[in-house]
């Protein structure tokens, strides 16, 4: 078990020092140089001069990425080109909305499509099955943005239950807050929820046919008992897959949600930036959305150890 | 007892349907080449966001332009966006997954699969913004986003068939047979894992569809006057509460492209890989 | 006293007729036996039994347990009986347990099911269930997982969660197919043991005549669904009536009758062959350690010789045979073809190739199913070098073809449109075309029913006739290398410990490990 989580540990590390080695020097070759753009081209060239020495633009790449790297480390995401204002600042008020949207679609999607998965695979063929087959079909064709606009246009709009966007800040209080997330969350979530729902199924189905199904079948247990105590488990292990990979869909879902909503995430910030060419803000915005997709597989190779006895003493 | 031809078509209705329904949006792409009920490109205000009728078979938007000519055109944004970026996984991720299993266990593996699994922490939309950050938005941009997303999908999953192809005894022949790694990999390995390739393409070329969608709308994707459907929707979000049409109509044409592509992907599974017929479906 | 009576079970499954008219008969203590070959239909005739048959079956007659029709009874009802009146063990021990629970958390389950005991009580009846089955707790600690276990121990939880609730019948589905003779014969002792204690009546479903011989009191063969022939053990192998069993003996004890080998120049010699692998590490700073698979073997072969090589799994007969064939590297030694030292990744290493080919066990797995016969057998020809034109390839491919059985047209078919045996022919003439000195039979015939390994046999031996035929045929079992070589090795931990004639060896091995092999075997009775 150590070992195994102290490989992954070490395959951990190297991935992110590789990611932000690539998001670095991928916006170090944008053309133009942000002072310039920040000023205008009537510039004078002292002002110019002394806006790099502010930005730090006039020290060579590589240690511009090992200062930006080691800032990162102790919390220090440099200064927003546009704003002047300390990005982990900027970056921080928006994971407030960004983060919680996410966490907020995966409980959603994952409580939705555990027990859906589950009915379909135990009713296989029967009427049961073939709708929950047939919706999922739908669900996954169903683009999350465009799913949102018709929460609005149903939800907002026709019947009054929510606003039809924006944010009114956790300081107003939870409830209002979770319900203000709560249309985005469930158009991210649904569609998630139509694919993970298959996913469940299929695994559950593999499952029931292996060899110790039988078994648990010939020692007396009924049908019910021995998906309970012997195919759930292990149907997860794939299950769990997804749901990391998921969730690298569910940050990207949720910038473009962010859209449809006017939430002041993670998606707002990012692309104010690119259209303002505040390329630090981007770098950084990237670097912490690829490192939570990281982190997220991350525990779930942790999360397989616990599932499985057999990779605790292998690898 | 359904008799064997009303069976048979019920085992293919998937692939037949899916099909279909595909080849609908791909013959209007191609058909708004040479001809489209309206020029998408000419703005009409005096009649501006019509709901459907006998002239403007779907409406026409805020600009006064005719809703079906943009579907049809905008089909072909999302569809060559979709195959070549499906092109660009199947090129790049096949060998690499074909080498990697070769290699299994070896540094060249290692170091593949590990490619991969950093690449897949880069979800398109992050690549997108990347690319657009230092090159601004465009069609190629969402091209190459999703392309270099495809690729370790394709690499991995070529991967994993090949390694269990490579555990049968027939390619032990081959190997005594004198034959090389490569050679095994291309004469054996690869038209083994074709089927899998198919169909996983075809799933790649939906989920294509609907990431394009998903970046011409946030608009670091295909930009004016290029009509696409993502954008459609971005351009009706403000419109929704009063022509509801402008968003419906772009998102069903979403909708059913990818349904009918998935469905094409389900019966083809059916068909080439029997096996796993019991598992999905 | 009638345990089990099964009144003319007929089975559809999807339409499908599988068992037709099936009756039969257990009393307690008793060990009645279903024999027959692949697709006969007695795996169904036992799952008939648990009442676990797959989705769209219509099954009628009846079942009767003691005074209870199984086939009456609600799905609530059957629960009570499985695993509690009757139990099951099946083939495979490999995938039989959940992967993810403890074997101690296994067995106990089947208590808790049944039985109404503490926690403290149900851990005491597992502990002495595992004694029972010979694998102490103190040994074999309850929180073990299966993968922790070997084939053989692993058997023996799935047979101790089977009897742990003193069952009436057990059902054992070829309980020992899947495992090496030394723990076969463990086993099957256990078994027959259990049966006396424990005073059960036992169903045993296996396709090996030999088994039935030593284990069963009564037998019933089937075929296509059909009881052809019963009775007690001792009568039906003295007095056989029905034709089918009389052939599925007579395939059982199958003799070829092959050339007498004059023995000529040596033509592989094999000298100090080793071969290493690294062990992965347990511990992250640790010195890999090393297994040595195949350990200093030197042997040789004579041209017209045909060479058996026996061991249990593991042993290291196919890591040496793929080093033989060249397929791994090797750490010490060297192998020599006609006195031309073989080596590796060289230009020589072609022509050597060319020298050896193989049939491997796999009838299905060994087979392109992309490619038609003709590009199958066709592809050791790659070793040639040259261009042969399309009209000697034809050739070449049908006179092969006629020379293994098959017809010149099957070149134009694909795998999948060939049984079992066919493919085996198939795989025979893809070594054969390139003319090589010497064949490996990896296993050659292990898969296939008796009566088309006696088919097989044949066309070896008479192969040996045509062709004076130099070979290694590696197997398991003892019976057909006695028939199918002239010299034997047995090798056991990566060396070979005994070498010598055949009918020499298997007569009066010198060795105590060969001694322990032959008499694990399970024994045919030879009335002829």
């Amino acid at each position: 078990m150590l070992r195994y989580s102290f490989k992954r540990l070490i395959s951990l590390i190297i991935s992110l020092v590789i990611a932000s080695f690539v998001i670095f020097f991928v916006i170090e070759i944008a053309p133009g140089d942000p002072a310039s753009f920040m000023l205008g081209i009537n510039a004078q060239p002292e002002t110019l001069a002394a806006l790099k020495e502010e930005l730090g633009l006039n020290i060579p790449k590589h240690e511009r990425y090992v200062s930006w790297v080691t800032g990162m480390l102790t919390g220090d995401f440099g200064t927003s080109y546009t704003y002047r204002t300390p990005v982990n600042q900027m970056i921080a008020d928006r994971m407030w909305v960004s983060v919680p949207l996410a966490i907020y679609a995966l409980l959603i999607s994952t409580l939705l499509a555990f027990p859906v998965g589950i009915v379909a695979a135990t009713n296989r063929g029967k009427t049961g099955d073939v709708a929950i087959m047939g919706a999922t079909q739908l669900g996954i064709a169903v683009p999350n943005f465009w799913f949102a606009m018709i929460m609005v246009l149903i939800f907002s709009i026709n019947l009054r239950w929510f606003s039809a966007g924006g944010f009114p800040g956790w300081d107003t209080g939870f409830f209002l807050s979770i319900k203000s997330l709560t249309l985005p969350a469930f158009s991210l979530a649904l569609p998630q929820a139509a694919i993970l729902s298959r996913v469940m199924r299929s695994s559950l189905l593999d499952v029931l046919n292996e060899d110790y199904i039988r078994t648990a079948r010939a020692k007396g247990l009924n049908k019910r008992q021995s998906l309970w105590r012997h195919a759930l488990r292990n149907a997860l292990i794939p299950v769990l897959t997804i749901i990391g990979l998921q969730f690298a869909f569910l940050m990207a879902g949720s910038i473009i949600i962010e859209q449809v909503f006017f939430l002041p995430g993670l998606g707002r910030l990012v692309f104010q930036a690119i259209s303002q060419r505040d390329l630090i803000v981007v770098e950084s915005v990237v670097m912490i959305l690829v490192f939570s997709v990281i982190m997220v597989n991350f525990i779930v190779d942790l999360s397989y150890a616990a599932v499985d006895p057999r990779l605790r003493s292998r690898v | 007892m359904p008799n064997i031809s009303i069976r048979g078509f019920w085992i293919y209705r998937n692939l037949i349907f899916g099909f279909l329904l595909s080849l609908f949006f791909v013959l209007a792409a191609l058909l708004s080449y040479v001809w489209t009920p309206f020029d998408v490109t000419q703005i009409d205000i005096a009649n501006k966001l019509k709901t459907p009728d006998q002239i403007y078979w779907l409406g026409t938007d805020h600009f006064g332009r005719d809703i079906f000519s943009m579907i049809m055109v905008g089909a072909r944004t999302s569809i060559a966006v979709a195959i070549v970026a499906v092109g660009i996984g199947i090129i790049i991720g096949t060998p690499l997954g074909l080498l990697s299993a070769s290699k299994k266990g070896g540094w060249l593996d290692e170091l593949i699969m590990r490619g991969n699994d950093l690449v897949f922490a880069f979800p398109s939309l992050v690549i997108a913004i990347l690319i657009t950050a230092v090159f601004g938005a465009s069609a190629l941009n969402a091209i190459v986003a999703i392309g270099i997303f495809n690729i370790p999908v394709f690499a991995r999953i070529t991967r994993g068939a090949a390694l269990t192809i490579w555990e049968k005894e027939f390619i032990l022949a081959a190997k005594v047979a004198g034959k090389s790694t490569t050679r095994i990999s291309y004469e054996h390995i690869l038209p083994n894992v074709m089927n899998l390739l198919i169909v996983q393409g075809t799933i790649q070329f939906s989920l294509g569809i609907l990431a394009e969608a998903g970046l011409s709308y946030v608009g670091l994707g295909a930009q004016p006057p290029m009509p696409s459907w993502g954008r459609m929707l971005a351009d009706a979000q403000t419109m929704v509460s009063f022509a509801p049409h402008l968003a419906i109509i772009p998102g069903t044409a979403i909708i059913l492209t990818v349904l009918g592509l998935n469905l094409m992907g389900d019966g083809l599974r059916d068909i080439l890989d029997p096996k796993l017929r019991n598992s999905r479906s | 006293m009638t345990l089990l009576k099964l009144n003319s079970i007929n089975l559809n499954i999807n339409g499908k007729s599988i068992l037709k008219d099936i009756s039969l008969e257990v009393r307690k203590g008793e060990i009645v036996a279903i024999t027959g070959e692949s697709g006969s239909g007695k795996s169904m005739t036992a799952l008939s039994v648990m009442q676990l048959l797959p989705i769209g079956s219509v099954q009628n007659g009846s079942i009767f347990l003691e005074d209870t029709n199984l086939i009456s009874l609600t799905e609530s009802e059957l629960c009570r009986i499985r695993g509690n009146e009757i139990s099951m063990i099946f083939q495979e021990p490999m995938t039989a347990l959940n992967p993810l629970k403890t074997i101690g958390n296994q067995i106990a389950e089947t208590v808790k099911l049944h039985k109404a005991a503490s926690h403290s009580d149900t851990i005491e009846i597992v502990k002495s269930t595992m004694r029972r089955v010979e694998m102490p707790p103190e040994k074999f600690p309850l929180y073990l997982y299966p993968h922790q276990l070997s084939g053989g121990q692993r058997q023996r939880v799935v047979i101790a969660m089977a009897i742990i609730s003193n069952p009436k019948l057990l059902i054992a589905d070829e309980p020992t197919t899947a495992l090496d003779v030394t723990t076969q014969s463990q086993i099957l002792t256990l078994l027959k043991g259990l049966v006396t204690d424990l005073d059960m009546g036992m169903i045993m479903i296996t396709h090996d005549l030999a088994v039935v011989h030593n284990m069963a009191d009564k037998i019933s063969v089937m075929n296509q669904g059909k009881i052809v022939e019963r009775g007690s053990t001792s009568t039906i192998f003295r007095t056989m009536k029905h034709p089918y069993t009389k052939m599925l003996f007579n395939a059982s004890n199958h003799k070829v009758d092959l050339p007498k080998a004059i023995n000529k120049e040596p033509l592989l010699e094999v000298s100090n062959l080793s071969r290493d692998y690294i062990l992965p590490k347990t511990k992250i700073f640790e010195r890999p350690k090393i297994f040595r698979a195949v350990d200093k073997v030197s042997f040789t072969l004579h041209k017209g010789e045909r060479l058996g090589l026996v061991g249990e799994s593991g042993c290291g007969k196919s890591t040496l045979t793929r080093a033989l064939l060249g397929l791994e590297e090797i750490q010490e030694g060297k192998i020599k073809i006609s006195g031309q030292l073989v080596l590796k990744n060289d230009v020589d290493s072609f022509a050597s190739k060319k020298r050896m080919q193989v049939v491997f066990q796999d009838p299905f797995g060994s087979f392109n199913p992309r490619h038609k016969v003709s590009r199958l057998i066709s592809e050791p020809l790659y070793l040639e070098k040259k261009n042969i034109t399309n009209d000697e390839l034809n050739n070449l491919l049908e006179t092969t073809l006629i020379s293994v059985g098959l017809n010149r047209d099957d070149k134009e078919k694909y795998i999948h449109e060939f049984s079992g045996g066919q493919r085996q022919r198939i795989a025979i003439a893809r070594a054969l075309i390139v003319k090589p000195d010497i064949i490996i039979f990896d296993e050659a015939v292990s898969a296939l029913d008796v009566s088309v390994r006696a088919q097989i046999l044949d066309l070896i031996a008479e192969l040996c006739r045509s062709l004076d035929l130099t070979y290694i045929f590696i197997s398991h079992d003892l019976s057909v290398v006695r028939t199918i070589t002239d010299k034997v090795m047995v090798m056991e931990n990566g060396k070979i410990i005994e070498y010598g004639n055949t009918e020499k060896i298997l007569t009066n091995p010198a060795h105590e490990y060969t001694v322990k092999l032959i008499e694990a075997a399970p024994s045919m009775p030879s009335f002829s």
